[in-house]
């Protein structure tokens, strides 16, 4: 098991690298700097910003520095929010996303894994076809229409909850965009579930168990639910790259200073440093937790680690 | 050629799938010739009727716009912009997942390995901030997007014409072909290619919902295609600002974006059921 992870750990140092000179070499051949702007600046005063931030210098010396860097948490200055580091506005924003995706996480997996048992359980029945029809619709409407939609209904025609993030409202207005956030992966999680869980209820030892007089409750938890859920575990990947991604659309729609806001607002500004801090830091987050899911998925499935 | 005829014929036997193909064959219709049968045109303003609700006065069937711009218009040419960058741009990911999966089914070994293993690593990576990150670097316009986003859709692709191409290497009728001397070019331009033809189809179809959330993502965020032309995406963006007014703004562009995506995953759904082929994920960001 350590050796495996070990391994994989390695096995991602590659990738984040290539990653990161990917985003780095993609803005850095960005056409305009920076700080042209209207006003013709003198040459040397030109020649001592360049220095300031570093641009003077080859490209492999900027990316060694920049990769050094950000190894110790050092994203660099803001080229937009001038007074800020890109390193203090993740700070500030990021906790805010990691709770709205989090909690999106757990409502997905909750729900989700709930319907779709439920499904499994009764195949062919009304609540089966209909856990099934609400999850193709969940996987064909866009957060983005969700979420206004979400809006419309509970915030304005019910006028239930709070739409906006200014001003009080306190945990309410955490529940439509974590709901927003959460339900296209409940679709998708629902339907892995239930295809899941119906092939291993079909398997000969589930007949065996069944048939040696083990209460349904026993069958369920003991035996079927470890291989059942071997599939939702490896959608998580997937499933935290899409709430990342969906964050991105939840922020703006609902107003939440989260990390997704600073990404679009930064990518309209063309402030590269803030965007490219923003795509590296995204890419260490999904690499790691794949590496995560990986590690729990072999955990879990001896066919895989010793294989 | 055999997979072909059985999906054919298995799309013609189940009637949710003909209807599908048959709304979207009418939608592509409607996209194309639509616009022609209203009055008004996708950038006239009318003044008098500003977020006017739909009605059958002076018109306006799907109502209008915060600038009096008739929404029937915007809508079916948002769908025509949409449909185009999910032909492109599938067709993008087709040619780059088809040459890729080819290469590295056909050769195998160890450079079959580290091909694997490079799309295992791409996988991993939140790909739509790639695309955004195109999208700030370079001038945005139709050409990047398509480019943009087939560039990063073609993995699912690569591995199913991957696993296809290193089964059928060892079938017989390759084997006999290489053996009669046959140059590799045209083993697989004659014997394997025909043969991914159904399933490289079915695949195609599950990509286009996929390209067409990205697009209509990126174009919801303001960072696809840019005004005076509209997509679904922007429509929709552009129907949050007066929800509480006008919602018929945001609910009909939304409606037919909807309309068409669950067309399109019923469709790729079905036709891989018929197909009855399972390799690496399907899920949409």
């Amino acid at each position: 098991m350590l050796s495996y992870t070990l391994r994989r750990l390695l096995a991602a140092v590659p990738t984040l690298f290539l990653v990161v000179l990917g985003a780095f070499l993609l803005v850095r051949e960005a056409p305009g700097g920076p700080f042209d702007e209207e006003r013709v600046l003198p040459p040397e005063i030109e020649a001592n910003i360049l220095a300031a931030y570093h641009l003077d210098e080859p490209l492999h010396r900027q990316f060694l520095r920049y990769v050094g860097s950000v190894l110790t948490g050092d994203f660099g200055p803001s080229y937009r929010y001038r007074d800020y580091t890109v390193g203090e506005i993740i700070a500030d924003a990021f906790p805010l996303s990691l709770m709205l995706g989090g909690l999106a996480m757990l409502l997905a997996l909750a729900f989700g894994i709930a319907a779709g048992a439920a499904a499994a359980l009764r195949p062919n029945t009304v609540l089966d076809r209909g856990v099934m029809t609400l999850s193709m619709t969940g996987i064909s409407i866009p957060i983005f229409v969700i979420a206004p939609l979400l809006v419309l209904a509970f915030g304005i025609a019910l006028d239930w909850l709070p739409v906006g993030w200014s001003g009080s409202g306190g945990l309410s207005r955490l529940v439509l965009p974590v709901v927003a956030l959460a339900l296209p992966q409940i679709a998708h999680i629902a339907r892995l579930t239930r295809a899941s869980l119906i092939d291993v209820l079909g398997s000969d030892y589930i007949r065996t168990a069944r048939a040696q007089g083990l209460p349904t409750s026993t069958l369920l938890l003991v035996h079927a639910a470890r291989p059942a859920l071997l599939p939702v575990l490896s959608y998580l990947g997937p499933a935290i790259a899409g709430v990342l991604t969906g964050s991105v659309v939840i922020e703006q729609v609902f107003g939440i200073p989260g990390l997704g806001q600073f990404f679009v607002t930064g990518a309209l500004n063309r402030d590269y440093t803030l965007v490219l801090g923003i795509v590296v830091l995204y890419a260490v987050l999904i690499v790691l937790l794949n590496l995560a899911v990986d590690i729990l998925y072999a955990a879990l499935d001896p066919r895989i680690r010793l294989s | 050629m055999s997979g072909f005829g059985r999906i054919g014929r298995r799309l013609g036997s189940i009637p949710v799938l003909r209807w599908t193909l048959g709304v979207l064959l009418a939608l592509t219709a409607l996209a194309i010739f639509g616009p022609g049968l209203s009055p008004h045109t996708a950038t006239d303003a009318d003044f008098d009727r500003i977020l006017a609700p739909p009605t059958l006065e002076g018109a306006h069937w799907f109502g209008t716009d915060q600038l009096g711009r008739d929404l029937f218009v915007r809508t079916l040419e948002g769908l025509r912009t949409t449909l185009l960058v999910a032909v492109v741009s599938s067709a993008v990911s087709l040619v780059i997942g088809v040459a890729y999966g080819l290469v590295a089914g056909f050769v195998g070994g160890r450079v079959d390995a580290v091909m694997m293993r490079f799309v295992d690593a791409l996988y991993a990576l939140p790909f739509i901030f790639f695309v955004i990150l195109l999208m700030v670097v370079f001038e945005r316009s139709l050409l990047l997007i398509f480019i943009a986003i087939g560039a990063v859709n073609w993995l699912d692709m690569a591995r199913i014409v991957r696993g296809q191409t290193l089964s059928l290497k060892q079938r017989d009728f390759v084997a006999a072909a290489r053996l009669s001397g046959v140059p590799t070019a045209r083993i697989l331009a004659r014997h394997i290619m025909p043969n991914l033809l159904g399933v490289v189809l079915v695949y195609l179809t599950l990509t286009i919902p996929q390209v067409i959330l990205v697009e209509s993502f990126l174009s919801f965020l303001g960072l696809g295609v840019q005004a005076p032309e509209a997509s679904l995406g922007t429509l929709v963006a552009g129907g949050v600002g007066p929800l509480e007014t006008a919602p018929w703004v945001l609910l009909l562009p939304s409606a037919v974006l909807f309309v068409i995506l669950l067309c399109f995953n019923f469709l790729g759904d079905g036709l891989r059921d018929a197909a009855d082929v399972r390799f690496g994920r399907t899920d949409t960001p």
